[in-house]
């Protein structure tokens, strides 16, 4: 796993929005690398470009008031920002899909749940109607959809949240696409539901060898999903690494942060720390970023350094990288 | 629900002061007073209020609108005569309200700042402050005084030989002016309406998966999204429908246009109750027709109506 050539690469990439305030840089130098059938956890605050990244990559930011300012996103060795339009909708659905935190709101209500998977597989394989109808039922069968052949007609309004989000994974992999991009599927699902989705997910993944972005701000699903794990603040990446050596030894101070958030489910929480934890502060509004560090206002090792310059993402150990100047210490390796 | 109707008219008419008596009276210059009584003996008004209630109810559930006083013909007759040129206005100039006004209200919403856009916001504020008749006038001092290339009033012109292609054609002629003032108004709501309720689609999940899935931007626009987005433009058509009637009566007297409008208008001056009578019925039972069209069409586009209607 580790040689494989990466699947999907996306480096410096640079989204701004204009707003009232000013011209806000949501994502700033954003890098990550997929490999084939690697599972990428993405996780971060509200608002520090999770989905944004997700968007990006999809080509599908509203422009304006957004603008891919720089970077590169290349599939394959492909760079989709160079790509044309016609190129992108070849690729979206068929090589790239997504799904969505709204499991509610993400089909259309007034075609049937078989009409919208089928339409997919038409477009992209062309093929006919009752081939493509065909399966949409085989899909459904495939996420575990009891009586498939006569849900394969129902309307979403007929469906609970949680067999919409198997409805709109059976249709994001209709196609075989070799990446899927999930943004935050289980934020809007009760929690016994959210279980059933990640283990379909793992299932899915296991049988069609696809990759898979996993967006969460919730570390429990990043740990049980992930190989790899990015954490984003404010637009950057300021972590990467293995999904255990994060969840053992953060690096990064917000990572570090993030991890004692998580609530455990102890008889008695230490005293010095009660039974929840935050880190102080809020996120900083994107329009207003300095050209310090954009967590130095909330990091108890912040120092003039961090408050002047930005660090850039150092390499620590073999395969991780952290943008901390802490991890800067000449001789590091 | 008919029943009320037909109630509420007839007493809502009986408030109204004078009767057939005093203007038949009226236009022959006078009447004594044995005349008077004479008539009213004739059209049984001597009788008690709800003696006349109950025998007008009895008929109208017989199929009877009674007799109009002036033209001295059965009501239904009357109206059914007069019931085809104004269908064809109404439901033409609605018609093309609908489906102008929705293509230009999708046409905007996918570019909000754009040129078009702004047309279509102005052009709606137009049409929707613009009275009919003042907009038929101006139509007219256009079209008939200045480029004279149309018809100034009628349904045809009476030297054309009926039923022929030419006879058709010439409807169509006459029928332009009168369709475009009493469209132009509705027109206006209606691509505002659409625009509104396509920009508000065209935010929703959805379209964002629909656009996920690869698909092009005109077929989420057009199949994705218009089909959610007329779901508003049918409840206000149904709505409409009746409203459409005032402003067909309008619009009907100034090109004189021989249609229920018109004949409603004459009969409120002739004070020709059973006429009015017979057209108010008539006019909610079409209002009640159009209301369950509207359901249909709901079920057509929207399957939670179906299933929630089935259920």
């Amino acid at each position: 796993m580790q040689t494989a050539a990466p699947l999907l690469e996306v480096e410096g990439l640079e989204v701004e929005f204009r707003t009232r305030q000013g011209i806000a840089r949501v994502l700033d130098g954003v890098t990550l690398s997929l490999k084939p059938g690697q599972t990428l956890g993405i996780v971060g605050e509200s608002g520090c470009g999770k989905s944004m990244t997700a968007l990006s990559i999809m080509r599908l930011v509203p422009t304006p008031p957004g603008r891919i300012g720089a970077g590169a996103v290349r599939l394959k060795g492909e760079n989709l920002l160079q790509a044309s339009e016609a190129r992108m909708r070849e690729v979206r659905g068929k090589d790239i899909s997504m799904i969505f935190q709204e499991p509610m709101t993400s089909l259309n209500p007034v075609y049937s749940i078989g009409d919208q998977i089928a339409e997919t597989v038409r477009l992209h394989e062309r093929l006919s109607r009752r081939a493509s109808l065909e399966r949409a039922v085989n899909m459904l069968k495939a996420v575990h959809i009891p009586a498939a052949e006569r849900r394969v007609r129902e309307f979403p309004h007929q469906m609970s949240g949680g067999m919409r989000q198997r409805v709109m994974i059976a249709m994001a992999l209709a196609c075989r696409p070799s990446v899927l991009i999930a943004d935050e599927p289980t934020t809007a699902l009760d929690v016994t539901v959210q279980a059933q989705v990640f283990d379909l997910l793992k299932e899915m993944q296991e049988k069609t060898g696809t990759a898979i972005i996993l967006i969460s701000h919730d570390m429990g699903a990043i740990a049980e999903m992930a190989d790899r794990v990015i954490v984003m603040y404010a637009g950057r990446v300021v972590e990467e690494a293995a999904t255990d050596e994060i969840l053992e030894s953060p690096k990064h101070p917000y990572t570090r942060g993030l991890i004692a958030c998580v609530p455990h489910m102890e008889e008695q929480p230490p005293p010095e720390r009660g039974a929840l934890t935050e880190i102080p502060g809020v996120v900083p509004s994107l329009a207003a970023l300095g050209a310090g560090c954009s967590f130095a206002p909330r990091c108890s090792h912040a120092d003039d350094l961090c408050r002047r310059q930005a660090p850039q993402p150092f390499t620590v150990g073999t395969d991780r990288r952290t943008a901390c100047w802490l991890y800067d210490e000449p001789g590091a390796p | 629900m008919l029943l009320a109707v037909i109630i509420f008219n007839f007493i809502l008419l009986s408030l109204v002061p004078g009767d057939i008596a005093d203007t038949l009276a009226g236009e022959s210059g006078g009447a004594s007073q044995e005349v008077m009584d004479d008539i009213r003996r004739t059209y049984g008004l001597d009788r008690p209020f709800h003696i006349q209630l109950a025998t007008y109810v009895g008929k109208v559930l017989q199929g009877d609108l009674g007799t109009s006083y002036y033209f001295n013909l059965p009501v239904t007759e009357l109206i059914l005569g007069r019931v085809a040129p104004t269908l064809l206005l109404v439901v033409t100039a609605l018609v093309l309200a609908i489906l102008i006004g929705t293509l230009f209200g999708v046409i905007a919403s996918r570019k909000p700042n754009k040129l078009f856009s702004h047309f279509v916001t102005v052009l709606a504020l137009v049409g929707f402050s613009a009275p009919v008749f003042w907009t038929a006038f101006l139509l007219i001092v256009l079209f008939v005084a200045m480029l004279e290339i149309m018809p100034l009033s009628g349904l045809v012109d009476p030297t054309t030989p009926r039923g022929t292609l030419a006879w058709y054609l010439d409807v169509l002629h006459h029928l332009f002016l009168p369709v475009l003032s009493l469209s132009s108004i509705y027109l206006a709501a209606y691509s505002r309406l659409a625009r509104a309720s396509m920009m508000d689609v065209l935010g929703s999940d959805y379209i964002r998966t629909a656009r996920a899935k690869g698909l092009g931007e005109t077929t989420v626009t057009y199949k994705h999204a218009l089909r959610n987005a007329v779901i508003p433009v049918i409840t206000i058509a149904g709505l409409q429908f009746s409203h459409i009637f005032s402003g067909a009566v309008v619009v009907e007297t100034v090109f004189t246009w021989p249609g229920l409008g018109t004949l409603a208008f004459e009969s409120i001056l002739r004070g020709d109750t059973p006429t009015i009578m017979g057209i108010l019925f008539f006019s909610a039972m079409i209002v009640i027709i159009v209301n369950l069209l509207t359901d249909i069409a709901y079920r057509v586009v929207d399957p939670r109506i179906r299933s929630a209607r089935n259920a």
